[in-house]
């Protein structure tokens, strides 16, 4: 799509450089660890080593000795002010600090409050704590078990460690087809406990003043307003009132949906600013990131897809164990505990399904929130595109060819999915084939054969997903009863300057500029004139937050009818100005003219400072507008991936040679930050797929707690991403777009692991769970007989 | 704990502290100096965010203590941009949009400040294994391969 605006505008479609830039660069940004306030207190926090524990005694005495620390704060201190423990945002209970027994190793004991962070440390090493182990539950099979302990003894009426089940779709016709079905494929499929490990950890400075009971908090959350609102509604009865609670989301050193909940560090460094009226600095270490914040995935699947010897795909049967820890703390849409996890059907035109999901409690921490997805949609993508490859691998069809074959036909947009969700727009088979066509599929198929016959190892993976973003529309969508809509407000100064702000908040994806962006499109100012801010609660209109690629479907849409808003009062003023009836004015990027004479224009600037120096009788002066926008349907964007290994028979090594990323994100903002999340995304597809994987042993010990042994890709395994894209535009979206920031996460581990499948299925290997170390491969190999 | 007397020279100015010998390097450059371009990002020199060049040499100051930088010669992300002009990799990574969330971003910057040096017409591995000791989540390193190839044609034609 060619830019309607000039590239001064930079509306839609430049390839803007990024406004947020200049201060990154000259290491000017105020991350939450930059925030220094006079008189500011640390705290750290001590961490139980055992994974279920009674606590029997804290002896404080000898960390109060320590000169500088202030404060030992323990679990009965908060049980006072009945602040022992919090709701999550799912609607279940988190204790903030314990006060009879510990649930996960490294979970939050005592928190220690000093003038310094290297003697709150001290503090934390001289508190001496008395543990009573109790048995340990890790897998969430066994927790399901008869004889399984019971892990929520606070829950009086609790009998076992099953929170919720949850089902969605037609049982019966989804039994009767597998019944009919002339083939079916059937694979566990486990998707492991990983964690997003952003490269800024989590923290906060706390400051409450005391007279005038105003708390101002500086955190790592993607979601402040939402914070503002839990924070009002579990302190308000310690004098905590919203209208005097700020939450200042400041720069964010990455998020994806780690920065979503509220951690306990978070609550006791408040309740230490609001206790000792002075500031308090938390800032988790990596250690701490990595083994106590909210985890993602931990789904253990069974799939079941069904169909005809000719490839036609029928229905799709999923049974789920979901381990969420001690405590459900996701943050799915209120309605849906398993997320968006029931978009499994894919890009496939399937009769019927049926999903069912079970959460577990266990000795882990807590969460099951995203890991750059959209509520479960990496699991749901993952098993289907698993599913349909194991399908046309069994009944001897290309890949490509079942996958074109059972593709929602662009003409059967929108579409009703099997599982109810109506799919907006979309063309799989182009995107597909621009695929094929730009990995040169075909040559790649031979050459594979030719080396197969040599004993060589080479696999050609696809993944063609469809992700589902955006959430949503406010008669299904809201967490903890707040509708998920999102907000947009923006101010014309006199002079044609902007300033927007939004309910949304950047963690480096960028908004200031693309923002700016939909600014410049709508009414013209130049992209440079147009200042956005978000993530302050005092300032920004309320909304509910950056994750699930909810921004550009949800605040980018209030942002473009705010912009009308302010358009329509502008035609007003122009029609004022030039003397003109309104509907004989034309609209050309940055200015209103009358029909037939381009010469008597006016610019939107000089309508701005009209709006306030000579604005029409009986019009109220001034020149903005507020939009909260109800989306009225989720978006959803879609790609095909096509993923080429070499395996070295020797080691098992995984050698990604090719890696092709075709993407459908409808109409783009800027280029070159689309093309940047995608090879974000796909490098955070890659490390699950290949290396990230959190594990625990039977008695709840963490074995990847640190960067040790938690393996992020590095620039040396990351391959050269090769991207393109197609483009259809959302029909129900104001400016078409879809939103990217996930999808390539979300799609690219399915191309990875089809791709080593289908490198080893000669060999009789069926399925490899993720993620696929070399030593898995190196097994497979050795049980298969190969010798490297 | 007793202080020990450092004088460490940062991006040319020589600073006299009193610092605890357990003081980290970077704790030193954040909280003693407030130069906070510098960050902390994992504790067991595996991310990078903290790296700055020390005597010409990309280092980790997570992992180095103060007093390990009395008498010498400390560069931070701060240090970069001369006469209101940005070095050829700030440049580099405007360009090529090598930054999204900008947290890894100086590291990255001071690790190539100090292989540039070291290798003025570098193939596209031999920056990937320059940057293999910093960890960047957003940008999936192409572009960031991309601002050193324009850092260091940039710097061959005597931006630098």
């Amino acid at each position: 799509m060619a830019p309607k605006t000039s590239p001064e505008i930079g509306g839609m479609g430049h390839s803007v450089k990024r406004k947020e830039d200049p201060r990154f660069l000259r290491g000017l940004g105020n991350y939450v660890d930059d925030v220094n306030l006079p008189g500011m207190l640390y705290l750290d926090i001590v961490r139980s080593p055992y994974a279920h524990a009674t606590i029997k005694n804290i002896d404080i005495s000898k960390a109060m000795a320590i000169p500088g620390v202030l404060a030992v704060i323990t679990g009965k201190d908060l049980e006072k002010y009945n602040l022992h423990w919090m709701p999550t945002l799912m609607s279940d209970t988190q204790m903030v600090l314990p006060v009879d027994k510990v649930m996960y190793q490294a979970q939050e004991v005592a928190a220690v409050l000093a003038t310094d962070r290297y003697i709150a440390a001290d503090g934390v090493e001289a508190v001496e704590i008395d543990y009573d182990p109790l048995p340990v539950v890790v897998d969430p099979k066994k927790a399901l078990l008869p004889d399984a302990p019971i892990l929520r003894t606070d829950k009086k009426d609790k009998k076992d460690n099953h929170i919720w089940h949850w089902e969605w779709g037609n049982r019966e016709a989804t039994d009767q087809l597998f019944s009919e079905a002339e083939v079916t494929v059937k694979e566990d499929i486990y998707i492991p406990r990983i964690h997003v490990a952003s490269i800024e950890t989590c923290g906060c400075v706390a400051s409450f003043d005391k007279v005038r009971g105003k708390l101002t908090v500086w955190m790592t959350t993607q979601a402040p307003h939402a914070i503002r609102t839990v924070f009002a509604l579990v302190a308000g009865h310690v004098g905590l009132s919203e209208e005097k609670i700020q939450i200042i989301s400041p720069d964010i050193g990455g998020g994806f949906g780690g920065k979503v909940p509220v951690y306990p560090g978070y609550v006791i460094a408040v309740a230490a600013s609001v206790l000792t009226g002075k500031p308090v600095k938390w800032i988790e270490d990596r250690m701490e990131n990595l083994q106590a914040d909210s985890f993602a995935r931990d789904y253990h699947i069974t799939a079941e897809l069904a169909g005809k010897k000719d490839g036609t795909l029928t229905a799709l049967r999923i049974k789920t164990l979901a381990d969420h820890g001690y405590t459900d703390a996701a943050a799915n849409p209120s309605k849906f505990p398993a997320g968006l996890f029931h978009v499994c059907t894919g890009s496939y035109d399937l009769k019927a399904a049926h999903v069912e999901v079970d959460g577990v409690y266990t000795n882990k921490p807590p969460g099951g929130i995203a890991y750059r997805c959209s509520f479960r949609v990496t699991e749901a993508v993952h098993t289907i595109e698993r599913m349909a490859d194991l399908m046309a691998h069994e009944i001897g069809m290309d890949a490509a060819e079942l996958r074109m074959k059972n593709f929602i036909k662009p003409e059967q947009f929108p579409y009703k999915s099997a599982l109810d969700w109506e799919y907006d727009s979309g063309d799989y088979g182009a995107a597909l084939q621009l695929a094929m066509d730009r990995v040169g599929y075909n040559e790649l198929k031979k050459e594979q054969a030719e080396k197969r016959a040599r004993g060589e190892l080479m696999g050609i993976g696809i993944s063609s997903f469809t992700e589902i973003v955006g959430a949503g529309p406010s008669k299904h969508f809201d967490i903890l009863g707040l509708k998920m809509f999102d907000s947009a407000e923006i101010r014309v100064h006199p002079t044609g300057k902007v300033i927007a702000r939004f309910g949304t908040k950047s963690q480096g994806q960028g908004h200031e500029t693309t923002y700016a962006q939909i600014v410049a499109e709508e009414l013209g100012f130049p992209v440079d004139s147009v200042l956005v801010e978000e993530g302050d609660t005092d300032t920004a209109p309320y909304g509910l937050g950056t994750y699930a690629s909810r921004s550009t479907p949800v605040a980018g849409a209030a942002c473009a009818i705010a912009c009308r808003k302010i358009k329509d009062k502008a035609r007003k003023i122009a029609a004022y100005l030039l003397e003109a009836h309104e509907d004989d004015l034309e609209w050309e990027p940055g200015k209103f003219y009358v029909k037939g004479s381009p010469d008597r224009a006016k610019t939107i600037q000089e309508i701005s400072l009209a709006a306030y120096t000579n604005h029409p009788p009986g019009m109220e002066a001034g020149l903005e507008a507020v939009n909260y926008y109800d989306p009225p349907n989720l978006t959803y964007p879609f790609g095909s991936y096509i993923c080429v290994v070499d395996i070295d028979k020797g080691t098992g090594e995984i050698k990604i040679r090719r890696f092709v990323a075709v993407d459908d994100c409808g109409n783009i903002i800027n280029p070159m930050i689309v093309e940047g999340q995608i090879h974000g995304g796909l490098t955070m597809g890659l490390g699950p797929a290949l290396y990230e994987e959190i594990q625990y042993d039977e008695s709840g010990n963490i074995l990847q707690g640190s960067f040790m042994n938690y393996l992020l890709p590095t620039a040396v395994e990351t391959p050269n991403w090769e991207t393109d894209k197609t483009c259809t535009p959302s029909p129900h979206h104001p400016l078409g777009a879809k939103g990217v920031g996930e999808s390539a996460t979300v799609g690219a581990p399915a191309a990875i692991v089809n791709a080593v499948v289908d490198a080893l299925w000669h060999l009789g290997v069926r399925h490899i769970d993720i993620p696929i170390t070399s030593a898995k491969v190196w097994k497979l190999l050795r049980d298969a007989g190969v010798r490297g | 704990m007793a202080k020990v007397p450092i004088k460490v020279t940062v991006n040319g100015e020589e600073h006299g502290s009193d610092v605890e010998p357990r003081l980290l390097l970077v704790h030193f450059l954040r909280e003693t100096l407030r130069l906070t371009g510098t960050h902390i990002g994992c504790d067991t020199s595996h991310c990078g965010a903290c790296t700055v060049v020390m005597d010409g040499r990309a280092v980790k100051s997570c992992t180095i203590f103060a007093i390990q930088a009395d008498g010498r010669s400390i560069t931070t992300v701060e240090g970069l941009e001369q006469d209101g002009k940005l070095h050829p990799l700030q440049d580099g990574f405007f360009q090529e949009h090598g930054l999204q969330c900008g947290f890894c971003t100086p590291g990255m910057l001071m690790t190539g400040l100090a292989f540039l040096k070291t290798n003025s017409d570098p193939n596209d591995d031999e920056i990937r294994h320059a940057i293999s000791g910093n960890l960047c989540r957003c940008t999936g390193y192409v572009n960031i391969v991309k601002a050193y190839q324009y850092a260091a044609q940039k710097m061959r034609e005597g931006g630098a």
